[in-house]
């Protein structure tokens, strides 16, 4: 009865996705309804071809296979999504790379939401759902609720990231921040993410274990924060149901503050939060001891929550914003500071006693690493977030740079050690196929982040200095295309730097399948539990 | 009076001391007096059900972790 449903609405769907890409009033809008046709045709074909299987009792087991499928997604998108950033800061530094056949699709002003939503949404995301999976299961002590719909979220997660992408390049954004899908994209993010949603929280609530792990705190607040600031931010009326335009519902300063009130929540609930999910459950498992101090967790936990939320304004220093507003996110960002720091000690002590595996373990050396700059950069963002030091950094690539020590370095490093983790796990096997290369991705990786963090410090102290100095005069020293020629070495660099992190990952994507295709399937009395 | 001013006021007032008082209150509970046992516990509990579901009775899973 279930998959008859099932297979209704799929056709429904699939014939009203036809319908629309028929009365298509733009380009992006008809290639998304096209892929939407496309997904719902091969889910209805899917659906039918596996109709009355019958379907074993699995509650014994863990709902693993999807959580595979998120490792190569994981692993897939963060390749596409740092190969993207490497295109576009080349582009920086060399104009003529934004080639003329490609003008209006594969320009910088295209390609750069497409860099910022592949690695946030595409590699993070994935990230931390495939997390969220596993972790979920392994400390409730019970199978993923809700039987399929951990595919369903998975699939649709990267229904969305599809469109999104294919969306930008053809032109459809809303022009917001890490929030450009358009309307019917925000709908179906929304619907993916109640259900991933539904997911954890009927895990959780049918666990085995007494208590729950922070860990899944941390999970949680992610998922419940990160749906209320999509619903909030996206709030908008298309201009046609056959349309991926739309208009906003706020106006002004207005529209700006729940633009950064988001943005910066998606900052801190999304790469901070989440993340530091994953960091509480995989490196006390990696080092082999538990958590360093549990009350420090809780702590940590509480304070993050009741500060994060507050901090969006420092976003909009000297702007319409009321200096009032301004002030607070900035004080928030500042008390900030301690949790984040709480949060960090508590990750690296985690290792004492055990700090000799530095040495031999190369997974435990790339989440020490990234710990580390998380600690790096939740002391950079207070500090950029107070007035004075704002008006320098603001609108310079110190932005950029400490974006990217906090994305490549805390995001990026904790997700690799995850991957390296999970993945021998995952395929039951007897260890990676290469320590030496994680190696490798690890010295390629840092080196890399050095040399992207320290070129961008240099390049946008150097522009805002620019900027503001003026002659005995009164006047303006220098025209912004002079600071545009001061900052190519600077670019050069901060490309290298990127290309090193993208060879990295590809070393990793390589030693993971190896590490599938070649290792030798791990013996243990749990033998007999068979792939789903 | 305004929705605004009222709004604000609220938020920079009593609102402010409920979540202070809310945050210093689930501080303190963390170090209730017996907290330390079920924090060993908590923290432990990631080191059992590796590879499969705990079985319907808990306190077999507890006995093997």
């Amino acid at each position: 009865m279930w998959d008859y449903l099932k297979l209704a609405g799929l056709g429904l769907v699939a014939v009203c996705a036809a319908i629309a890409a028929n009365y298509a009033r733009d380009l992006a809008y008809q290639v998304n309804a096209l892929t939407v046709m496309l997904a719902a045709g091969i889910a209805f074909l899917w659906v039918l071809r596996t109709a009355g299987d019958p379907r074993p009792n699995l509650r014994h087991e863990y709902f693993d296979s999807v959580i595979r499928y998120g490792a190569i997604a994981t692993a897939f998108w963060g390749a596409v999504g740092f190969l993207v950033g490497v295109v576009i800061a080349l582009q920086l530094a060399f104009p003529q790379l934004n080639f003329e056949w490609a003008q209006g699709y594969l320009n910088f002003g295209r390609l750069r939401p497409l860099h910022t939503s592949a690695v946030i949404f595409a590699f993070g995301g994935n990230a931390l759902i495939m997390s969220s999976f596993y972790i979920v299961q392994r400390t409730s002590a019970a199978r993923l609720f809700g039987g399929s719909l951990g595919w369903f979220v998975f699939w649709g997660w990267q229904l969305v990231i599809v469109l999104a992408a294919t969306g930008y390049v053809l032109g459809a954004t809303q022009g917001k921040e890490y929030a450009e899908p358009v309307w019917y994209v925000d709908i179906l993010l929304t619907a993916v993410w109640v259900a991933f949603l539904i997911a954890f929280m009927g895990t959780l609530m049918r666990r085995k274990e007494p208590h729950i792990y922070v860990a899944n705190w941390f999970l949680l607040s992610m998922i419940l924060t990160v749906a209320m600031l999509h619903i909030v931010n996206n709030a908008a009326i298309p201009v046609s149901i056959f349309g991926s335009a739309q208009v906003q519902l706020y106006a002004g300063v207005q529209d700006a503050m729940v633009q950064w009130w988001y943005g910066h929540n998606a900052v801190g609930f999304f790469l901070t939060a989440g993340f530091l999910g994953m960091m509480y459950y995989f490196v006390p498992k990696q080092a082999e001891r538990p958590v360093y101090s549990y009350k420090l967790s809780i702590i940590h936990f509480w304070a993050l929550i009741f500060l994060y939320i507050w901090a969006g304004p420092h976003h909009l220093h000297y702007t319409a914003l009321p200096d009032w507003a301004s002030t607070l996110g900035m004080v928030f960002s500042v008390i900030l500071w301690m949790p984040s720091w709480g949060g960090m000690i508590n990750g690296l002590m985690t290792l004492s006693g055990a700090w000799d595996k530095l040495r031999t373990d190369p997974i435990i050396r790339m989440m020490v690493v990234s710990i580390g700059f998380y600690g790096m950069s939740t002391f950079e963002g207070p500090m950029m977030s107070i007035r004075a030091v704002n008006s320098l950094s603001h609108y310079t690539d110190w932005t950029i740079g400490h974006v990217h020590s906090g994305a490549l370095g805390w995001n990026g490093m904790i997700t690799f050690g995850v991957l390296y983790y999970l993945v021998p796990r995952l395929w039951n096997r007897e260890g990676l196929y290469s320590l030496k290369l994680v190696s490798w991705h690890f010295w390629l990786a840092t080196i890399g982040i050095v040399l992207y963090a320290s070129s961008m410090w240099v390049t946008g102290i150097m522009e805002g200095l620019m900027w503001r100095e003026v002659d005995a005069n009164g006047f303006l020293v220098n025209a912004f295309a002079d600071t545009v020629a001061a900052k190519f070495p600077m670019y050069v660099v901060r490309a290298l730097g990127g290309l090193m992190f993208l060879v990295g990952a590809l070393i990793m994507c390589w030693n993971l399948w190896m590490t599938v295709r070649a290792q030798p399937a791990r013996v243990t009395q749990n033998a007999v539990v068979p792939a789903e | 009076m305004e929705t605004y001013t009222f709004l604000r006021e609220m938020a920079d007032s009593w609102f402010l001391l409920a979540m202070l008082l809310g945050f210093l209150g689930l501080c303190l509970w963390a170090f209730r007096p017996g907290s330390r046992s079920t924090h060993k516990d908590v923290a432990n509990s990631i080191f059992r059900n590796d590879d499969r579901p705990a079985d319907d009775d808990p306190a077999q899973t507890r006995k093997e972790g």
